[in-house]
């Protein structure tokens, strides 16, 4: 029990840095990628001096990060004259907390062994072994739908508490808008949910090891390459980002549902957005790129196509592992920041029409195919 | 019943033609996503070889030495042969700046029979000026020009803006040559007149 509780802490510590982390790093490369897109330096101005040194340390403009958050935290908490005080001030708490939530599932990394790993602890462990993952819950997935639903409320109450016709209608198109992609987003999944038949998410990436024709990696990508592409367009919605960013649009509705917001309330919002690209990314490896998974590496070792077998011990098993999926999420919410700053916004009406009459018949299609492949496969 | 016409969309001369696969929309989402995406990885590649991959200069630290013979940067204020400035103090260049950021105080100057009038201050305000050449135009003794070059001013700092007469002098000398200074003697020279 005790064992159980110190390795979940130890899941949570690094859970909770890899996302704040996360967060605050991808403002900076959204800078900087936007930057080097369009020819330009992107941002690199702030630095911090040595003490008693001409030192600076601008280091490509990593700390302009750290300036914004100062200057949200030191901002005055402005607030509204009307407004509902209890839901004012519980919105940016619920667009943020799930957000954070649906990490609790994700499995990050393959089966950590502490006895092996620490050889002094063995007996304590008694041989016991932990997926690396906070909440081993067989629910997995539907635990995601279930949380993400929840900050449509927080956007929701955030525009109606704000007493503002602006925050009003951006929670409207919010509620309308993530409603509408969650649909889509919950019917790619339930394809990828056949071919598995599971919801738990870390059998889901372990039926995703090993490969398929021999050499190609058994990721979903390769089963379900049609449902790949309409689950990121989804969530990419889901994150109300360019080019789905009408709750926010700056140019018609100043900035939305958050518009009453200042301070460090409002940086919970975007703080929200920038860990919700990580999740997306997280949730997108997980599900379609086979999560922690090398191709042709076990937990023994790597098994390459030619017969050859290279044996690694369990403490670079877990490190690798840990390392693949960092670097998958990471290319992935550039991918997304790549999204953002190619394609211009909808207009409102085709943004509806893009849900209800492409990817939802497209998503339905998909998941008839997929059952009668499943269908004739069995 | 009511006899409004139905609404009829215009045709704009420039309306956009779209076949199928422009309409079709994914296709030429992934055909952006190729153009930045190529354009993002090229210019990585130029940063992490060790070259620029931007067109931005990086201002105060990198200069672009391209700027048009005609910019209109900096004022320099012409000097005669002996160094002293060609300016009369005639004031038509501060009353003609439309930001009116030039200040001059005249003085007398015995000893120059000449031009017994020459500026003992002579100071521009940076921060404000607008670069429009119009003192350079009214200038009626070809005192003051601008070059090419942009002044070196960027800082935090408003009251260092302003640049005064040794700086405007000295920082890149200029002589009238159409106008010697005249002979010793205080009469113009046979050429000048």
């Amino acid at each position: 029990m005790k064992q159980d509780l110190a390795i979940s802490l130890l899941y949570i510590v690094y859970a909770l840095g890899l996302l704040l982390t996360l967060g605050a790093v991808l403002t900076w490369v959204e800078r900087k990628q936007a930057a080097i897109m369009s020819d330009r330096i992107g941002a690199n101005r702030a630095y911090l001096r040595i003490p008693f040194t001409q030192v600076k340390l601008i280091w490509f403009g990593l700390f302009h990060g750290m300036a914004d958050g100062l200057k949200l935290l030191l901002k005055e908490d402005f607030r509204p004259l009307a407004y509902d005080r209890l839901a004012y001030a519980l919105g940016p708490w619920l667009v943020f907390v799930p957000v954070m939530l649906v990490f609790a599932v994700v499995p990050f990394g393959g089966t950590l062994d502490p006895g092996r790993l620490f050889p002094s602890l063995a007996g304590w462990f008694g041989g016991r072994t932990y997926a690396m993952q906070i909440a081993p819950i067989d629910a997995g997935l539907l635990i995601i739908f279930a949380f993400s639903g929840i900050s449509i409320i927080g956007a929701m109450l955030a525009g109606w508490s704000s007493d503002n016709k602006f925050s009003l209608l951006g929670a409207l198109r919010a509620g309308s808008q993530l409603i509408s992609y969650e649909l889509v987003m919950g019917l790619t999944v339930l394809g990828l949910i056949l071919i598995y038949g599971t919801v738990n998410m870390v059998s889901i990436v372990e039926r995703q090891s090993g490969s398929v024709l021999g050499v190609l990696p058994a990721w979903g990508l390769i089963y379900q390459p049609f449902a790949a592409i309409l689950f990121l367009t989804a969530a990419i919605a889901e994150n109300k980002r360019i080019p789905f960013d009408l709750p926010e649009a700056e140019s018609e509705l100043i900035s939305g549902y958050f518009t009453e917001y200042s301070a460090m309330k409002q940086g919970m919002f975007m703080l929200a957005e920038f860990v919700e690209i990580a999740i997306v990314a997280a949730l997108f490896t997980t599900l379609f790129l086979g999560g922690y998974n090398l191709p042709w590496m076990t937990d023994a070792g790597f098994a390459l196509p030619g017969g050859h077998r290279i044996a690694i011990g369990h403490g670079w098993v877990v490190v690798i592992q840990l390392l693949t999926f960092l670097v998958k999420v990471l290319l992935l919410c550039s991918f997304q920041i790549l999204v953002r700053w190619t394609l211009p916004r909808f207009r409102w009406d085709q943004l509806l029409r893009f849900a209800w009459k492409f990817l939802l018949p497209l998503s339905i299609a998909n998941l008839v195919v997929t059952v009668v492949a499943v269908w004739a496969l069995t | 019943m009511s006899s409004r016409k139905p609404y009829v969309r215009p045709k704009y001369w420039n309306e956009p033609e779209m076949g199928w696969w422009e309409s079709a929309y994914l296709f030429e989402v992934v055909r952006g996503l190729a153009i930045t995406g190529g354009v993002f990885l090229r210019n990585m590649a130029k940063w992490m070889s060790g070259r620029k991959g931007a067109l931005t200069a990086y201002y105060p630290e990198e200069r672009r030495a391209d700027y048009a013979a005609g910019n209109r940067g900096k004022h320099i204020l012409t000097q005669r042969p002996d160094g002293r400035p060609q300016c009369i103090a005639c004031n038509m260049c501060a009353t003609v700046c439309p930001a009116q950021v030039i200040e001059i105080d005249a003085a007398f100057d015995p000893d120059d029979a000449a031009h017994p009038k020459y500026p003992s201050r002579f100071e521009i305000d940076y921060s404000r000026c607008v670069f429009c050449g119009l003192c350079v135009e009214a200038c009626p003794e070809d005192a003051i020009r601008m070059v090419k070059e942009t002044p070196d001013l960027p800082g935090f700092d408003r009251d260092r803006m302003w640049i005064g007469k040794e700086e405007l002098l000295g920082w890149q000398p200029a002589q009238d040559v159409a106008k010697p200074y005249p002979a010793a003697g205080g009469q113009p020279s046979e050429e000048a007149r």
